[in-house]
């Protein structure tokens, strides 16, 4: 469960994050959209504390944390970053299981606890496959995956994903979005950041449409993701499927 | 390959065997030198019971000159293999970004100024202070998140200030006596070395190498950038002081023993990382039990090599390392694309 109360964060002379309130049940699963440059990315690495707020307030688990280091609160808290970089070539398996480091202590070995853990968020991210290949001669898609099985093994409260299904081909985005669902089912808070607004409309339970900082919409997806918001947030015109309402094709407007 | 699969799935196998190598090369290099000692004599020097002449040979001339090689190889591969770790670059080394030459430099000064006759204590001491001061420039120098190529140009051009300021202190040096005493100790040797500067160094490179061994749980954790690493719990600013602290004073005392031995942070971790399933936690123990059979293998080359004069092992491990690191450059740009 993590929630923010004014929240504001600066980088450099640019306000990236203004005035943002916002709040993450246990069990839910929370899109954060919105075009480049709306803050989503600042966001989720000033919730890490891995960027000063300027103004503002975040709550761990009902428990202020505005001002802690960004290593605390290592295992409440996993944040998968976009594009990540790797910088050895480990295996698959040793990759997942630095999701672990938190709750190792000094020196310990993996634990039958650590080894289940592991083995399951591979399971869920559809990684097993790669368990024993070397990193870095896996595709960009693969890596994807076995980067979320990584956050997933953390088994953290919260888990905050910064566009998780970018390098990922259409069977895989949706099972991405499967293993963050299942996640939250199991009752952890998953906070998501998609470009994908159809992932986000069939996925999350809530979603949060962010633009030049500040919180434009929030609510149920169909609410948010409005002919009106998009159109303002996005400058974009939308043809719907009648049915479903997902969105079959978007253009410039005019 | 079967040995290889074998030292990867079983850490400590990998470690068990390059440490029985290590104790077999300190052996022979008790009996390899200029004055030829048996092996029976050797063994019986070691243990004090054998000739006067045999026991001094080895007790007080090749016992502290052979530990010191590998102590020093040790700080040198582990403080390698922690800084490839630290900087997520396998070209990182003492010498390449710079640590050597600067505590080269505060050695030198050491020397120049005449302190070193007055207070021994000032070589290692001055050579660490440099040590120290020159990774904390490299670490202003080049940022928080530097590239491989921003690190490498911030050591190259720390490198190039210490070996100037050094020069400098040549071009200077009041007698040709003086000068020849810095230009044989910067060319690098374990020669005439005794018990008093294994007393003088040790405790600094006990120092380094503890802390630096202190690091290895929360190096695999950088593997996937400093973000995620504090997303771990790992505390990077303590992590940065931990390693550059533990490699400055490490670095710094072995630079004090023996001169500027360059490459050997490079090779070692490089050669062991494919054993250790690129892990630059595990990378640590092996990557200095290395470091040291290369350099004691090193200096009895030197030793036993013919000719009237000396080689000194500074320039030999040079000579074999420059090559390998352009190699090493070739290969990973070639990796890397």
């Amino acid at each position: 469960m993590i929630e923010t109360r004014n929240l504001t964060v600066s980088l450099g002379d640019h306000c990236a994050v203004r005035d943002l309130s916002m709040k993450l049940g246990s069990g839910e699963l929370v899109g954060l959209i919105g075009p480049n440059g709306a803050g989503k990315t600042t966001l989720m690495r000033a919730l890490l504390r891995l960027i000063p707020c300027e103004n503002g307030e975040i709550f761990l688990n009902d428990k202020e944390i505005t001002g802690d280091p960004a290593h605390f609160h290592a295992g409440k808290i996993a944040y998968l970053p976009q594009g990540q970089d790797i910088a050895w070539p480990l295996t698959g398996r040793r990759l997942v299981a630095l999701g672990r480091v938190p709750h190792q202590s000094s020196w310990s070995k993996l634990s039958a606890e650590d080894d289940a853990a592991i083995d399951a968020a591979m399971e869920l991210a559809q990684a097993t496959e790669f368990a024993d290949r070397p990193v870095r001669q896996l595709s960009g898609g693969e890596r994807a995956r076995i980067l979320l099985a990584r956050a997933l093994a953390v088994g953290a409260d919260t888990l905050l994903v910064d566009e998780p299904t970018a390098a990922l081909d259409p069977y895989y985005q949706l099972t991405a979005m499967e293993a963050l669902k299942s996640a939250a089912k199991q009752g952890t808070s998953v906070c998501v950041i998609l470009h994908d607004l159809n992932l986000a409309m069939r996925y999350c339970d809530r979603l949060y449409l962010l633009s030049q900082g500040r919180l434009v919409a929030d609510g149920k997806p169909q609410d948010v993701l409005s002919d009106a918001n998009l159109k303002s947030v996005y400058h974009v015109d939308v043809a719907r499927d009648a049915q479903s309402g997902l969105i079959v094709s978007h253009h410039l407007i005019g | 390959m079967a040995l290889v699969t074998y030292f990867r799935t079983h850490p400590y196998s990998l470690n068990l065997a390059l440490a029985l190598c290590l104790g077999m090369v300190m052996f022979v290099g008790l009996f390899l030198g200029y004055a030829p000692v048996g092996i029976v004599d050797a063994t019986q020097g070691l243990l004090g019971i054998g000739e006067e002449q045999y026991v001094f040979i080895i007790q007080d001339i090749r016992v502290p000159r052979i530990v010191l090689g590998a102590l020093v190889g040790g700080c040198l591969g582990t403080a390698g293999a922690a800084l490839q770790g630290l900087l997520r670059n396998p070209l990182a080394d003492p010498g390449v970004i710079g640590i050597s030459s600067s505590a080269g430099l505060g050695a030198v000064i050491a020397i120049y100024f005449g302190l070193s006759s007055v207070y021994a204590f000032s070589v290692p001491a001055l050579a660490i202070l440099f040590a120290i001061g020159s990774m904390f420039i490299l670490v202003w120098l080049a940022g928080r998140d530097a590239s491989i190529l921003t690190l490498i140009l911030a050591g190259v051009a720390i490198s190039s200030l210490a070996v100037s300021l050094t020069s400098l202190a040549m071009n200077l040096a009041p007698n040709p006596y003086s000068l020849s005493d810095i230009v044989m100790w910067l060319l690098g040797s374990l020669s005439n070395r005794s018990y008093a500067d294994l007393a003088l160094s040790g405790p600094f490179m006990a120092a380094g190498l503890l802390l630096l061994f202190g690091s290895a749980r929360n190096l695999p954790a950088l593997t996937l950038g400093e973000d995620t690493a504090a997303s771990l719990g790992v505390n990077l600013g303590r992590l940065r002081l931990q390693v550059i602290f533990g490699s400055a004073l490490s670095v710094g005392a072995s630079v004090a023993i023996c001169g500027t031995v360059s490459f050997i942070g490079l090779i070692a971790p490089h050669l062991v990382r494919p054993l250790t399933q690129h892990d630059p936690g595990r990378l640590l123990l092996p990557s200095g039990l290395l470091g040291a059979l290369i350099l004691v293998v090193a200096d009895i080359a030197v030793r036993v090599a013919p000719g009237a004069i000396e080689l000194k092992l500074g320039v030999v491990t040079a000579l074999l390392g420059a090559p390998f690191f352009l190699w090493l450059i070739i290969y990973t740009r070639r990796s890397m694309r």
